[in-house]
């Protein structure tokens, strides 16, 4: 108790004084001087100091917390956790910058507000993550971390989890229990709770569900993502992914547009993607509204785009068979459920889905041949991919 | 402060493939060797392209998760980790020689960059082959009457990988320890299909020289050997083949001792790791026997 007022008297009675988020402390030849947004006291001696931060005891701990629990050795995660509780991000930390994102400082709350609000609990959402923080009577932050999905839920009803790693095996696998290829795949599966996080966990647990998720969105919000577009990140690969570079041709990213809506669409992929077709041709398709950018295609988009050049690189050939307006339906709505990934969501004897399981077996039976031929038409007899 | 980032390859299709690399990671981490112990990878997240931001510290010791030179070692993560001036021929390596080079790094100038050599060629490889005989065999002092085979790609993707196999079975059999000693390959002569011609041993222990659990180690070798006609029903440890039996290992990259070569690459390249090294070498000694 009370040792936060110790470091900040000693802080304060130092160099040019202690000063953050509107608060400001600093001695001179006449004792202590000290500011808030609401008041001045001037010419106070330290055991005046100390009655009168008894007054301010959240700038106090306010000042603490940021000062000397969380400090500045690490921008990245000092930016984050500020911006968590709603704090001015690029204020009140001495990495100086260019930091270009002032003008939210405006509407930043007051310290006794954020502090209000942080006693009821802050919310904030990171892809499919809900972060709440609180402030405990000693100023002392406590984070909570759950699936935004589950916002609602009782945390009794949630399993709790206290190591960050922990969250290396809740992303592993999807609530199907299938291997998620991708970390940031809108699919993470719910059902946990880090009820009790410090900022230094926190930011290390929301770095093992999305690996450098913060400190990428903190270089971006200094100007400084280094995003690489898919021409550059195309250009860069050797060995078994090079070919790709053979599936740009001309002038047209169209191919890309669809790399783009089939991977990165936010119904499948929670970052925000930054990248473009190259530095003067953006995609048609919207990087969506994910907190957090991508800065170049990953590698499963990658290695996904490999199989597309191959398959992409085929000619067309007019096919001939029949189809029933409502079998023509019956095609679009399999590829549709499968690539919303709903054909566990459609009811065995719901017939009326065209991608329900028997209709599906129906239209084999009627339609392929012994060879799985559609129609009986042979792909084509030289084709032995 | 210090870091320690290991890399590896990962996989879009198997949790297995990254598994070591965490395991390893983890225990470097509990012995507290480094400030910070970070893991980056070619297929999985963060990529060996943005591991180096989520680092803190500034002295970073990079240390390869993979069996030989080449490749990946030479071209994909100096590229990836975007290493300034980075010359392969600064390792000036026989191809089983590279210890580390020390660069900076185009993503994080302010911090300085020791490129350390696969794990695969360090000396103390061998005797995480000769611990996973141990754990395999659940004999802490095997040897007597045993044959081992370290098993490889052959040299059709990569010399080096050929190389280092070599290596590891030469020193294995300078121990003098097991009876017999030979190197396999799954795409040239000698080849582990035959495995039971090249020993008179009746029991062999054979290791894969490879990091992490996937096809080849779970699937073709064991078929290929006859452990088992489909590798889904899978096999016994020991397996009795043609008279022999054969102690199939899995990838010796899952054995704990493992994090131990990588706190020496680090060491070689100029991390202060302390005492760490013996805490590993008894801890891992613990690590229970995979069942298979
Ligand atoms: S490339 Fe697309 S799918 Fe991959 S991480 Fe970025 S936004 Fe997500």
């Amino acid at each position: 108790m009370g040792h936060h007022l110790d470091a900040l008297v000693d802080a304060a009675a130092t160099g040019d004084g202690i000063s953050l988020d509107g608060f400001t402390v600093s001695r001179s030849d006449d004792g202590f001087r000290l500011e808030t947004p609401e008041s001045t006291l001037n010419g106070l001696t330290e055991g005046g100091l100390r009655e009168a931060l008894a007054d301010y005891d959240d700038y106090a701990t306010n000042w603490y917390f940021w000062s000397e629990v969380v400090g500045e050795s690490s921008p990245q995660r000092r930016a984050f956790l500020r911006w968590v509780e709603g704090a001015s991000v690029d204020a009140g930390g001495d990495d100086g910058g260019d930091a270009d994102d002032t003008e939210n400082d405006g509407d930043a709350p007051s310290v006794p507000e954020r502090y209000d609000d942080l006693r009821d609990g802050v919310c904030r959402e990171w892809g499919q993550l809900l972060v709440t923080v609180t402030v405990d009577d000693h100023g002392e932050r406590s984070y909570e971390l759950r699936h935004a999905d589950e916002v609602d839920a009782d945390r009794d009803e949630l399993d709790p989890y206290r190591e960050s790693l922990a969250a290396r095996q809740l992303a592993t696998y999807d609530e199907k229990g299938r291997y998620r290829p991708l970390k940031t795949g809108n699919n993470l599966a719910g059902g946990w709770v880090f009820p009790d996080l410090d900022a230094h966990d926190l930011v290390e647990t929301v770095e093992t569900f999305y690996p450098a998720s913060v400190p990428n969105w903190y270089r971006e919000r200094r100007g400084e993502l280094d995003v690489a577009h898919w021409a550059d990140a195309i250009g860069r690969q050797t060995g078994m992914y090079s070919v790709v570079k053979t599936w740009n041709r001309g002038d047209g990213h169209e191919h890309v547009n669809w790399v783009a809506e089939a991977c990165c669409d936010d119904s499948q992929c929670v970052k925000r993607r930054e990248w473009q077709y190259d530095d003067d041709t953006d995609l048609d398709v919207d990087g969506g509204d994910g907190a957090f950018p991508c800065r170049e295609p990953c590698s499963v988009v990658i290695a996904a785009s490999r199989k597309w050049t191959r398959l992409e690189g085929e000619e067309t050939q007019t096919y001939e068979f029949e189809l029933t307006p409502s079998e023509k339906e019956q095609v679009e709505d399999i590829i549709e459920a499968v690539a919303d990934d709903r054909t566990d969501a459609i009811r065995e004897a719901d017939v009326y889905e065209g991608a329900n399981r028997y209709r599906a077996r129906f239209l084999r039976a009627k339609l392929f041949d012994d060879e799985g031929n559609l129609g009986g038409v042979p792909t084509d007899a030289s084709d032995d991919e | 402060m210090q870091a320690l980032v290991i890399v590896a390859h990962g996989s879009h299709l198997n949790p297995d493939s990254s598994a070591p690399t965490y395991d390893h990671a983890d225990t470097v981490r509990e012995v507290g060797a480094f400030d910070e112990v970070r893991t980056g990878f070619w297929k999985e997240e963060p990529s060996i392209r943005e591991v180096l931001r989520t680092v803190e510290a500034d002295e970073v010791y990079v240390v390869p998760l993979f069996i030989s030179e080449g490749y990946f070692t030479e071209q994909v993560i100096p590229r990836e980790l975007r290493l300034e001036g980075w010359d392969v021929a600064d390792w000036d390596s026989d191809g089983l020689s590279a210890s580390h080079v020390t660069l900076s790094a185009t993503d994080v100038p302010e911090k300085t960059i020791h490129y350390c050599g696969p794990v695969g060629t360090h000396a103390a490889m061998t005797d995480v082959l000769v611990r996973r005989a141990e754990t395999v065999t659940g004999d802490p002092n095997v040897g007597e009457g045993f044959g081992l085979a370290v098993v490889g790609h052959g040299t059709e993707r990569n010399e080096n990988s050929a190389k280092a196999i070599e290596y590891h079975a030469d020193r294995i059999r300078e121990m003098d320890r097991f009876d017999e000693v030979q190197a396999l390959y799954m795409d040239e002569e000698p080849e582990v299909d035959d495995v039971t011609d090249y020993f008179e041993s009746e029991d062999v222990v054979v290791v894969p020289l490879f990091i992490a659990d996937g096809f080849h180690t779970q699937e073709d070798i064991p078929e290929d050997m006859g452990l088992t006609d489909d590798y889904r029903t899978g096999y016994d440890v020991p397996t009795e083949v043609d008279g022999h039996r054969i102690w199939y290992a899995g990838a010796v990259g899952t054995e704990g001792l493992m994090a131990d070569v990588v706190l020496e690459r680090a060491a070689d390249a100029g991390a202060d790791i302390g005492n760490t090294l013996e805490v590993v070498r008894e801890r891992t000694r613990k690590t229970p026997q995979e069942a298979n």
